[in-house]
């Protein structure tokens, strides 16, 4: 399995903060990757220098191969990265099956491959809720949601950009277990239909189960990178988490 | 809410609109019909004055009510539309009215593209300030242009018969003011079933999230500003001619900014039909109260029914109507 994103070097400052110092990070294709690190300790950061929200100073992030330095986030978004807002930011005054409309008019339909129409984006967004469990609800508001559906509603929202890696920002945060259960079994679901997936959560058990490998941010630092179960163990890591 | 299945149809690429254009053009035939019909000078000023606020409030409703972006700056528009005309009457004053307009349009097309670069970084009240403050930037540059009158105004003499038509000349202007508002509508109709409308609402509900969703938000914000700003100045250019002398406090009249606001959300503006029913409703109004109360109460109708429909009805009539369904 060959690079699928490169960061390297990355360093993001917001005044004298340093809220990024030299992150390098590297995705395969296909690899289901858990990102974790205390409160502040850059994660959403990197999210959004990586979906290109926020531009970062220094370094590089390249996707497929690609630098995509300078580039817009809805450029970004066409190349095939999707991610899921921390806190759910659905579109309000549109319903749900229109919610999944719009990443299919501004990203499928953008790309060079396929070019759908209208029949086929109602059919394309009745499939992406139905895979969510939302199937009944396309014609209802996002005010309308439980938390839980909020979340799935955001996940099939980056689902519909169809992407070659899927950014997950804590997409589980006051969830219920079974919910959390629900939520790894789409993820994985979809990583077996061959999208890479960026995990960032604060629910240990959802990382370590759904995770191939884990990545530890501390204080704007990568402290660790390796196999889940090793990473946890790691001095470094328990200090961060637990202290002295 | 609109059903899905209404919606279907505003993804298609094709416009669909053919139908819908004639119908406007049917609807605006029998009006001008009826007032030739009427043959009152009165009922065309009138209707001048309904119709110019219908173009002027689907102008702002493109930007307001479909992008999400307040623009308090609609005398700017407004009044670049009308003082290209001024200019025009000066050096060719045998160009014919409709060709006159277009310069106006094109100007205010091409400042609603700068204030739309000018602005990008900034939303919500910050980008309504920023109107705000091009309007009094405007309306200085204009009171300061000797060419155009400065502070004392320009004339501008009116034909008296109708060029085609024949009759009375504002009649003429009626029929302009008119066609132009086919056109505003049909523009309006079709960005709500395109994937434009869609790129729209998503700005309007969350630009990150739009961005996210492979929305390039500053392109469709530019269209916005532009065909917004373009409609507004188009609205303006024959303003000239209808009130034959314009000064800077005319061109520049808080009524037209005030009404272009209030008329789309008292209308509603999630459709191109709030703008008519808030334009027709407040606007008749306002004139009957014009002539049967006083010439200072119209200005009260737009705020007093602004505040109540703000507080009660904040998606307009046409949410009212929707809600019912």
């Amino acid at each position: 399995m060959s690079a699928l994103l490169h960061v390297e070097g990355l360093g993001k400052r917001f005044g004298g903060f340093i809220a990024l110092d030299a992150i390098d990070l590297e995705v395969r294709d296909g690899e289901r990757l858990g990102l974790i690190g205390p409160n502040g300790s850059g994660k959403s950061t990197l999210v959004n220098c990586i979906c290109g929200t926020l531009r970062n100073e220094l370094g590089s992030v390249s996707f497929a191969g690609q630098a995509l330095n300078g580039l817009s986030a809805h450029e970004r978004t066409r190349r095939g990265i999707a991610r899921s807002f921390q806190l759910p930011r659905p579109f309000a005054s549109l319903s749900l099956a229109e919610n999944l409309r719009i990443p299919i008019l501004y990203t499928v339909n953008a790309r060079e491959a396929g070019h759908l129409a209208g029949p086929a984006i109602d059919q394309r967004c009745r499939e992406l809720l139905a895979e969510v469990g939302l199937a009944e609800k396309a014609g209802r508001r996002p005010r309308d949601l439980t938390q839980i559906e909020m979340r799935k509603l955001e996940l099939a929202r980056a689902m519909a950009a169809e992407p070659r890696l899927l950014i997950a920002d804590e997409v589980m945060a006051g969830l219920s277990h079974g919910e959390i259960d629900e939520i790894i079994a789409l993820l994985i679901r979809l990583n077996a239909q061959g999208v890479t997936v960026i995990m960032i959560e604060h629910i240990m058990r959802a990382v370590m189960e759904f995770s191939q490998r884990l990545a530890v941010l501390v204080a704007g630092r990568k402290i660790a990178d390796g196999v889940p179960q090793d990473v946890v163990r790691e001095p470094e890591v328990v200090r961060a988490y637990l202290g002295e | 809410m609109v059903s899905l299945a209404a919606n279907n149809s505003r993804a298609l690429p094709s416009f669909g609109g053919a139908p819908f254009v004639l119908a406007l053009l049917a609807v605006a035939a029998l009006l001008f019909g009826i007032c030739r019909w009427i043959d009152n000078a009165y009922v065309f000023f009138v209707g001048y004055v309904v119709v110019q606020y219908i173009v002027l409030g689907t102008a702002w409703n493109i930007l307001g009510g479909y992008t999400g972006y307040v623009n308090f700056g609609i005398t700017a528009f407004f009044a670049i539309g009308a003082y290209s005309t001024v200019v025009l009457y000066k050096l060719v004053p045998a160009m014919p009215l409709p060709l006159m307009m277009l310069p106006g349009g094109v100007f205010a097309a091409i400042v609603g593209l700068g204030t739309g670069y000018l602005t990008l970084r900034l939303r919500g009240v910050f980008f309504s300030i920023a109107t705000l403050a091009l309007a009094v930037v405007v309306q200085t540059l204009f009171t300061n242009w000797e060419f155009v009158g400065g502070a004392r105004g320009a004339y501008v003499l009116r034909p008296k018969l109708s060029p085609l038509i024949g009759g009375e000349y504002v009649q003429y202007l009626f029929l302009l003011m008119l066609v132009l508002c086919v056109i505003a509508l049909a523009v309006a109709r079709a960005i709500e079933r395109s994937s434009l409308g869609y790129g729209f609402a998503a700005i309007r509900d969350d630009e990150a999230a739009a961005e996210a969703a492979g929305v390039p938000t500053l392109r469709l914000k530019l269209i916005a500003t532009t065909l917004s700003g373009g409609f507004m100045g188009l609205a303006g250019a024959p303003l000239p001619y209808y009130v034959t002398y314009l000064d800077p406090s005319s061109g520049f009249n808080l009524n037209y900014a005030v009404n272009a606001i209030a008329m789309p959300l008292i209308g509603g503006t999630s459709s191109w039909l709030g703008p008519v029913i808030g334009a027709v409703l407040v606007g008749g109004l306002q004139e009957i109260l014009r002539v049967t109360i006083s010439s200072a109460a119209n200005v009260l109708v737009a705020g007093v029914l602004l505040v109540a429909f703000v507080i009660a009805a904040p998606q307009g009539i046409v949410g009212l109507f929707r809600r019912a369904r």
